[in-house]
């Protein structure tokens, strides 16, 4: 029954999960608009919500041993976590940093309302399943 | 909880852009010093900001990596009746731009605005977050 409840629930819950993620990210972004070098980072969200709903990490933590005195690095580290994947310059600053303020900006708003959508739907499952339990009563 | 995270990815990044509007003031305030309190002519500061991660690898925050002091030679003005003035008749005044300056200062305003709005996002997120089933 439980096991029910949870695929009943899990595709908000993943999508809320990597809403959560991206957020961060864009944050970040926002955060460094102004640090050197820095290069803004994204997610392509559909193909990460693909890859999590199929349960397979797109990522392999697996490091790269090339002499016998390298330490191996814990695969299951970081398994789970969207590939992060560097946006494309529009145009480029003097200082090396490749944030556009005006994408980030609409990237997190845009974000947060789905991210909000996200929560009205998993909010709605869940007033479905208790009318079901109770019967409408 | 990646969204708490975003608190701390802000918050650096507003401590770090209130430091460069600290240093700003400074300079903006010291334009005129003479000499300052190291006998030497004041010389105009800036910050340099680097990323840190933030207990995440995909949470990147802001710190000031270092303060540093602009090299370039300070402006020399005639004005022989200054007790600093030397044997010409020159007074070293600090080599801080104020146009340079104003610009820094409206560039750190407006990144720590939205730094305040990023942070405003993420709570109200968390409070819609934990209405989920009510």
């Amino acid at each position: 029954m439980t096991g029910k409840l949870d695929d009943y629930l899990r595709f908000h819950e993943t999508s809320l999960a990597l809403r959560a993620q991206r957020q961060q990210l864009l944050a970040s972004n926002i955060a460094n608009a102004d640090t050197p070098n820095y290069k803004a980072r994204d997610i392509d969200f559909s193909s990460a919500m693909q890859n999590a709903l199929a349960g397979n990490a797109q990522v392999s933590a697996a490091l790269v041993n090339t002499a016998a005195s390298h330490l191996s690095g814990d695969p299951a580290v970081g398994a789970g976590s969207p590939q992060t994947l560097y946006r494309t310059v529009q145009q480029g600053s003097v200082d090396g940093n490749s944030v556009d303020m005006d994408v980030e900006r609409n990237q997190f708003a845009d974000n947060a309302i789905r991210y909000e959508a996200g929560l009205t739907m998993i909010s709605a499952q869940i007033k479905n399943m208790l009318a079901a339990i109770q019967g409408g009563q | 909880m990646s969204l708490f995270n975003i608190f701390n990815v802000s918050g650096s990044a507003m401590s770090a852009q209130s430091q460069r509007l600290n240093t700003v003031a400074s300079n903006l305030a010291n334009a005129d010093s003479a000499a300052s309190s190291t006998g030497q002519v004041y010389r105009a500061k800036q910050v340099v900001f680097s990323t840190v991660p933030m207990n995440d690898p995909e949470a990147a925050g802001v710190k000031v990596q270092q303060v540093v002091e602009d090299q370039s030679a300070p402006k020399m003005v005639y004005d022989p009746k200054h007790p600093l003035a030397d044997e010409n008749g020159y007074v070293a005044m600090p080599n801080v731009n104020a146009v340079e300056e104003m610009v820094n200062m409206l560039s750190a305003t407006r990144a720590y605005q939205s730094n305040v709005d990023t942070m405003n996002a993420a709570k109200t997120l968390l409070l819609k977050t934990l209405t989920i089933g009510q």
